[in-house]
């Protein structure tokens, strides 16, 4: 993971460290945190591909606004990946086009 | 390097101080070569909603402001080149410049908040106002007075370039 | 099954204004709850480990991170008062039922019923138009900011900074701290717009700040691998030759917007406001928006700064508790006046003071 070791004024807490699935490969992050932390500290910087030109996107705001970052996660598309906290076994799948709704709800 | 008005505004836009003005002045010189312990130098020179140096200033040195959006204003009578605005300020505008060190050698004492911190003896790039390599310095102290981790590091260095040394990089 | 909760006061987002006005109306004795989109309350302060400018008052000398703890604290001590609920994101009002709606996660919906509401949404950031402006890695400051202060993610190895106000100024050298390089910071305009201070703090690491320069194009296939910048004569038309610059982050700092949509919906009165970058709503001296039941705080009320922010949210939380019938001193209202003129008394204040004049009436008709 790319994480930053050593800060000149910041000391970093990350909480327990999980695994979950990015599009089949597993990978760790930290439980609690943004997935589009997560992913983005193992190298993965595009989350989803446009509808009509198909084009990669990856997160832009970063505080929820701006709607770049969905991915689909645990089947639901259209998720806010970087206000959205990672969970210990969590299926974070690419996201191709407009994701398709769950019909069933809970 | 000679540069025209245009240039200096094109640097001094940018950041780069260029000449001496309100806010960003040089001590006077002869009271200034005497002073064990040096003067502070602030580089200041906007008018910014902003006061710290003057509110944490143990002498009074840093005049008390009228007006929050004041530059900094020094009286020399009062400073002791103790250097807790260089600790203080949010801007790490603040240096403290002592020309009593040596016969051609001066002290600098500048703020410094990166990694790897300095330690005593190391030898440093001392960096001009643009950030380039200038000549290298020798590491007297490194303090951190306030406890919130802005280090304060004390530098030796050649006295005909406390004109132009605003910084330090260290290399392992 | 419907899930409603009720409170005396909202308090749409917790940021500084947002959290300011919770623990004023808390201290006041009103019952406030607070809404907060992120993992976490305290905004963008929690992102800044420069310290702060401004005087005692707001704090300065002590890191923006610092500050976010100080006001948490402060909130805590009012125990039960204030309820911060984070990961929740407040989707909309509805006038006709004068009702909040809210969804924590993917799950979990409901609606609010508040008497008062101050809506501290704050803001968003900008991006400007060029070829594959919508790569991944061309990321706002604030993102960048958020990835490697507060979850100490490397952002990138070397990146183009566009624009030189205080956000490009600060963000730029917060990448230092962490260890990345800049290759430059670009800004259109024939000076920066931040802090000088701030810019000479970067030129003395020898950070490029290259005025009259824009971003013409970025490069790269799948992600950011570089990018063209160019010169610009003073009528802003492209001159000279076009540079590569290699890069694999493109950090756009080219000014926020106010995230105002929820006074849309409440019908409040709106200006289009330059000099407040964007639309704002028309506000009293309380910081009360046109609808009887709404304030506004922060940069939601127009783009400034975190100690102006901090200071709105003080007097909109005073103004609502008051509203809400609970005592409060009306000194405190006339000293936060007093420091937010302080404030924007200087020369840098001088714009924010022409946009406050076109947004501010003297109170409202019944």
């Amino acid at each position: 993971m790319e994480l930053i070791k050593e800060h000149p004024v910041l000391e970093f807490r990350h909480g327990k460290e999980v695994t979950f699935s990015f599009d089949g490969r597993e990978m760790k992050g930290f439980e609690g945190e943004p997935i589009a932390m997560a992913l983005h500290a193992n190298g993965v910087r595009t989350y989803r591909i446009t509808p009509e030109m198909k084009r990669p996107r990856g997160f832009f705001c970063a505080i929820g606004k701006c709607s770049s970052c969905f991915m689909v996660v645990d089947g639901v598309p259209n998720v806010r990946t970087c206000v959205t906290p990672l969970s210990s076994g969590m299926k974070i799948e690419t996201q191709r086009g407009k994701g398709l709704v769950p019909m069933e709800t809970k | 390097m000679g540069t025209t008005a245009t240039e200096k505004e094109k640097l001094y836009n940018s950041g780069v101080l260029v000449e001496n003005r309100a806010g960003a002045i040089l001590p006077p010189q002869r009271e200034w070569e005497n002073k064990k312990g040096g003067y502070v130098i602030i580089e200041c020179p906007q008018r910014i909603p902003c006061n710290p140096c003057a509110t944490s200033c143990p002498t009074g040195a840093v005049r008390p402001f009228a007006d929050i959006n004041d530059t900094p204003e020094i009286d020399y009578t009062k400073c002791t080149g103790c250097g807790l605005c260089i600790a203080k300020c949010p801007g790490l505008a603040c240096f403290v410049i002592d020309l009593t060190y040596g016969k051609d050698e001066a002290v600098i004492k500048l703020p410094y908040e990166l990694i790897p911190v300095p330690e005593k003896g190391q030898t440093v790039k001392c960096l001009s106002r643009t950030g380039e390599e200038i000549c290298e310095g020798q590491v007297l102290s490194v303090s951190e007075p306030l406890k919130d981790r802005t280090k304060v590091v004390s530098v030796i260095i050649p006295k005909k370039l406390v004109g132009e040394i605003r910084a330090i990089k260290v290399v392992c | 099954m419907r899930k409603e909760i009720e409170t005396d006061l909202l308090v749409v987002g917790g940021g500084a204004a947002g959290l300011c006005a919770a623990a004023e109306a808390g201290r006041a004795g009103a019952k406030v709850t607070v809404i907060e989109s992120d993992l976490h309350a305290g905004g963008q302060l929690v992102k800044q480990t420069h310290k702060f400018f401004g005087s005692k008052d707001e704090y300065a000398g002590t890191r923006g991170y610092k500050i976010a703890d100080i006001l948490m604290e402060e909130i805590e001590s009012l125990g039960d008062k204030v309820e911060i609920r984070t990961n929740t994101t407040v989707t909309g009002y509805y006038p006709e039922e004068g009702i909040y709606t809210a969804m924590r996660g993917e799950d979990e919906y409901y609606r609010i019923k508040a008497k008062k509401a101050v809506i501290a949404t704050g803001a968003q950031e900008r991006l400007i138009p060029f070829p594959n402006n919508d790569l991944p890695g061309v990321y706002g400051a604030g993102a960048v900011q958020t990835l490697m202060n507060v979850y100490g993610v490397i952002p990138g190895k070397r990146v183009l900074m566009v624009g030189a106000g205080n956000i490009g100024l600060i963000v730029s050298y917060q990448l230092r701290q962490a260890g990345v390089e800049i290759a430059a910071v670009v800004e259109a305009m024939p000076k920066i717009g931040g802090y000088w201070v701030h810019a000479a703090k970067i030129r003395r690491l020898g950070i490029p700040i290259l005025l009259r320069h824009t971003i013409t194009e970025a490069l790269g296939d799948k992600i950011i691998e570089g990018a063209v910048i160019q010169e610009l004569d003073d009528k802003f038309q492209l001159i000279g030759q076009p540079r590569t610059i290699e890069c694999d982050v493109i950090c756009m700092a080219v000014g926020l917007t106010p995230t105002t949509e929820l006074f849309w919906q409440a019908g409040a009165r709106m200006l289009y406001c330059p000099q407040l970058c964007g639309h704002v709503p028309y506000r009293d001296e309380t910081m009360r928006t046109s609808h009887p039941d709404i304030w506004v705080a922060g940069d939601a009320a127009g783009i400034e700064e975190a100690s102006a922010a901090m200071v709105e949210g003080r007097i909109a939380g005073h103004s609502a508790a008051k509203a809400l019938g609970y005592p409060v001193k009306e000194e405190a209202f006339k000293q936060y006046w007093s420091r937010l003129d302080h404030l924007r008394a200087g020369e840098v204040g001088e714009k924010i003071r022409g946009g406050i004049c076109q947004v501010i009436v003297k109170g409202w008709e019944a």
